[in-house]
C-alpha cells in the first residue's frame, strides 16, 4: 500500500532542552487509520503538530504525500486537517463563520453545499446559526472536526477526538471516522482510550519518551503480544494452590472459585493438555471453562512499563 | 498566492467590527466629539486662532491621528492576540498560508477599520468647524500609511504580549501621551525653544505636522521630513516582523 506521510530520522528538541521526539521513523499508509498510543507527554502531539507545521522540527525530514513539509508547505498542508485536543473555538463565532473560515484558510473556494452536507453529517446543522460559547463539549467537538473536514482533507489528524465525551456521542464518532475511511481519507489518531484504537485502528504505534516502541498491524501485535487466559469454575472454594499448580502464570481468584491460567498461543511450551492433566491428577474437577484474549490496553500497559 | 485565505482572515476580522460596532465605531467617535465640544467649542472659543487657523479647525488632524493611532495599534494587536489566547491559531499556523498573507488578512483588516474610523471623524468634525482640506490626495496618502504602520506596530505587539494588560501597556503608556505631546492640540512652535527641540525626538510630531499640512499648509516640521519619518518608522516595523516570521518569535515552539 502506497505511504501517504513518511517521516525519516525526526528529531525535536525545545528551547528547554526536553527532547520530545527521537529518531522518529515512520509510514503511514495510505487509505489506513493508524492509532498512535503513550502515555501523557509521550511525544503524540508534538509529532501530530509537527507535520502540520504548528511545531518546528530540530533535525529529520517529514512527506506529506511526497511533499516536504518545509519546501511544499503549501502543498502539504492543503491535504491535512487537524482536529486538536483542546477545543479551542472562536467562542463568539458561529458555527456556519467558523466552518467557512477554515475552508477559506485552506485555500478552498467559498462552497455552501458542502460545508451544509458536512454539517448536516456531523448533526450541527441546526446549530449552524449558533455562537460556539452556547454549545454542550460534545458538540464544539463536532464544530472542530467540521472545521477540519471544510477543506475536503485526504488526511485526518485527530488528537484525542473523543477525549471528555460521553459514550454515545464516543460511538457516533468511531462510526463517522470509519465512513471517512471509506471515502478514502488516511486517519491517524492519538488516543488514551486503548479500546478506541482496538475498535477502529488497522495498525497501532506505540510511542513514549518520544521513541516509537512498536509499528505493528493491531491483529498481529495482539496475536505477537497477546496471551490468552483460561478460566475454571471451581465448584468450591480453594484456599491454596497445590504444590504442582504453584506456577507463575496459575492463579486463583474469586474467593478460590475460580483458576486462572494465562498461556501464550504461539508458544510451543504451553501445552493446555498439560494443565488439564494437572487438575486431573490433583483430582480437581470443574464447572465450567472461559477463556479470554488480553486486550490491547494490556500490551500497551507491558510495552511502555519494560 | 493564497487569495482565499487572505480574504478569508480579511472578511472574519471585519465582521468582528460591525458585530461590536458601539465598542469598535461609536467608542472612538463619541470620544472625539467631546474633545470637539470640549476643546473646540467651549476652550476654543476663547483662544485665538493659530496662524490664521480657527482653534477649532487646527485640532482636527491631531484628534484623527489620536484615534487612527490608538485604533490601529488596538484592532491589529487584538486581532493576533486573541487567537493566541484562545488557542485557535493552530488553524492559521497549520494552514497552507504564507507569513505576509497572514499579514495581509489581518494588518489590512486593521488598517480598513482605522480607515473607516478616521473617515467618520473627519466627517463628524465637518459638524462643528468649517474647514476646507487643500491637499485631499497627501491626506489620504498620510492617513494609510499611519495606518498601515500603525497596525503593523499592533500587530508586533499582539506577538510580543502575553497578557490583556501588556496589550494596553504601549497605547495607554506610550501612544497616548505622545500623541498629546505630538501637536495634537498645539503647535510645537507655541513651545519654548528647548522643548521645541525635545518634541523632535517624538515621532507622532512629524505624522500629525505632516497630516495637518495637508488641510491648512501649515506645518511644524517640513512636508519631506513627515514623510521620512513615517517610512523610517513603517521600515522599522516591516523589519520586526519579518524577524518574528523568520524566528517564529511566540508562534511557533
Amino acid at each position: 500500500m502506497k505511504s501517504v506521510i513518511q517521516m525519516k530520522q525526526l528529531n525535536k528538541v525545545y528551547e528547554d532542552g526536553f527532547q520530545a521526539l527521537s529518531d522518529i521513523n515512520l509510514e503511514i499508509r495510505k487509505g489506513e487509520i493508524f492509532a498512535l498510543l503513550g502515555p501523557n507527554g509521550a511525544g503524540k502531539t508534538t509529532m501530530i503538530s509537527v507535520i502540520c507545521g504548528i511545531v518546528n522540527p530540530t533535525s529529520g525530514t517529514v512527506t506529506v504525500d511526497g511533499y516536504d513539509i518545509i519546501k511544499d508547505y503549501r502543498a502539504s498542508r492543503a491535504i491535512i486537517g487537524l482536529v486538536p485536543q483542546e477545543l479551542t473555538t472562536e467562542a463568539f463565532e458561529t458555527v456556519w463563520n467558523t466552518v467557512s473560515l477554515s475552508r477559506g484558510l485552506f485555500g478552498k473556494a467559498p462552497n455552501p453545499e458542502y460545508i451544509e452536507k458536512t454539517l448536516k453529517a456531523l448533526s450541527l446543522w441546526d446549530k449552524k446559526d449558533n455562537k460556539i460559547m452556547t454549545l454542550s463539549g460534545g458538540m464544539k467537538r463536532r464544530v472542530l472536526i467540521a472545521k477540519a473536514l471544510s477543506h475536503e482533507p485526504e488526511v485526518l489528524f485527530l488528537d484525542e477526538p473523543t477525549a471528555g465525551v460521553d459514550v454515545d456521542l464516543r460511538k457516533g464518532m468511531w462510526s463517522l471516522v470509519h465512513e471517512l475511511r471509506q471515502t478514502g481519507v488516511t486517519i491517524i489518531l492519538t488516543t488514551h482510550y486503548i479500546e478506541e484504537a482496538e475498535e477502529m485502528a488497522d495498525r497501532v504505534g506505540v510511542i513514549n519518551k518520544g521513541r516509537l516502541i512498536v509499528v505493528e498491524e493491531k491483529n498481529e501485535l495482539m496475536k505477537k503480544m497477546g496471551s490468552k487466559t483460561l478460566s475454571v469454575q471451581l465448584p468450591f472454594s480453594m484456599r491454596e494452590l497445590p504444590e504442582d499448580l504453584k506456577s507463575k502464570r496459575i492463579d486463583l481468584e474469586a474467593d478460590g472459585k475460580v483458576l486462572n491460567y494465562t498461556y501464550d498461543t504461539q508458544s510451543e511450551e504451553d501445552d493446555i493438555c498439560d494443565f488439564f492433566d494437572l487438575l486431573k491428577q490433583n483430582g480437581i474437577s470443574f464447572k465450567d471453562i472461559t477463556t479470554k484474549q488480553s486486550s490491547l490496553e494490556e500490551i500497551f500497559v507491558s510495552l511502555v512499563n519494560k | 498566492m493564497n487569495f482565499y485565505a487572505v480574504k478569508a482572515i480579511y472578511k472574519f476580522e471585519m465582521a468582528r467590527m460591525w458585530r461590536t460596532l458601539g465598542q469598535s465605531i461609536a467608542s472612538p467617535v463619541l470620544s472625539t466629539v467631546l474633545y470637539f465640544i470640549v476643546f473646540g467649542s467651549a476652550i476654543g472659543s476663547r483662544i485665538d486662532g493659530i496662524d490664521g487657523i480657527s482653534y477649532g479647525a487646527f485640532i482636527v488632524p491631531g484628534l484623527i491621528m489620536l484615534s487612527v493611532l490608538n485604533q490601529s495599534i488596538s484592532n491589529a494587536s487584538f486581532g493576533i492576540y486573541f487567537p493566541r489566547f484562545t488557542g485557535t491559531i493552530y488553524e492559521v499556523l497549520s494552514a497552507p498560508i504564507s507569513f505576509v498573507e497572514i499579514l495581509l488578512g489581518y494588518v489590512g483588516a486593521a488598517a480598513s477599520k482605522s480607515l473607516v474610523i478616521g473617515t467618520i471623524i473627519l466627517l463628524t468634525s465637518g459638524f462643528f468647524v468649517d474647514m476646507e482640506i487643500q491637499h485631499p490626495f497627501w491626506m489620504i496618502l498620510f492617513l494609510v500609511l499611519t495606518s498601515v504602520t500603525f497596525s503593523l506596530f499592533g500587530f508586533i505587539i499582539g506577538i510580543w504580549a502575553d497578557g490583556f494588560e501588556k496589550l494596553q501597556v504601549i497605547p495607554l503608556l506610550v501612544i497616548t501621551p505622545l500623541t498629546f505631546l505630538g501637536g495634537a492640540f498645539y503647535s510645537i512652535n507655541m513651545l519654548p525653544p528647548l522643548w521645541q527641540k525635545i518634541s523632535l525626538a517624538n515621532p507622532v510630531v512629524y505624522l500629525i505636522s505632516g497630516f495637518r499640512w495637508s488641510f491648512f499648509e501649515h506645518s511644524d516640521v517640513s512636508l519631506g521630513v513627515s514623510l521620512a519619518m513615517i517610512s523610517i518608522f513603517l521600515l522599522l516595523c516591516i523589519s520586526a516582523v519579518a524577524w518574528i516570521f523568520k524566528t517564529g518569535y511566540k508562534l511557533k515552539a
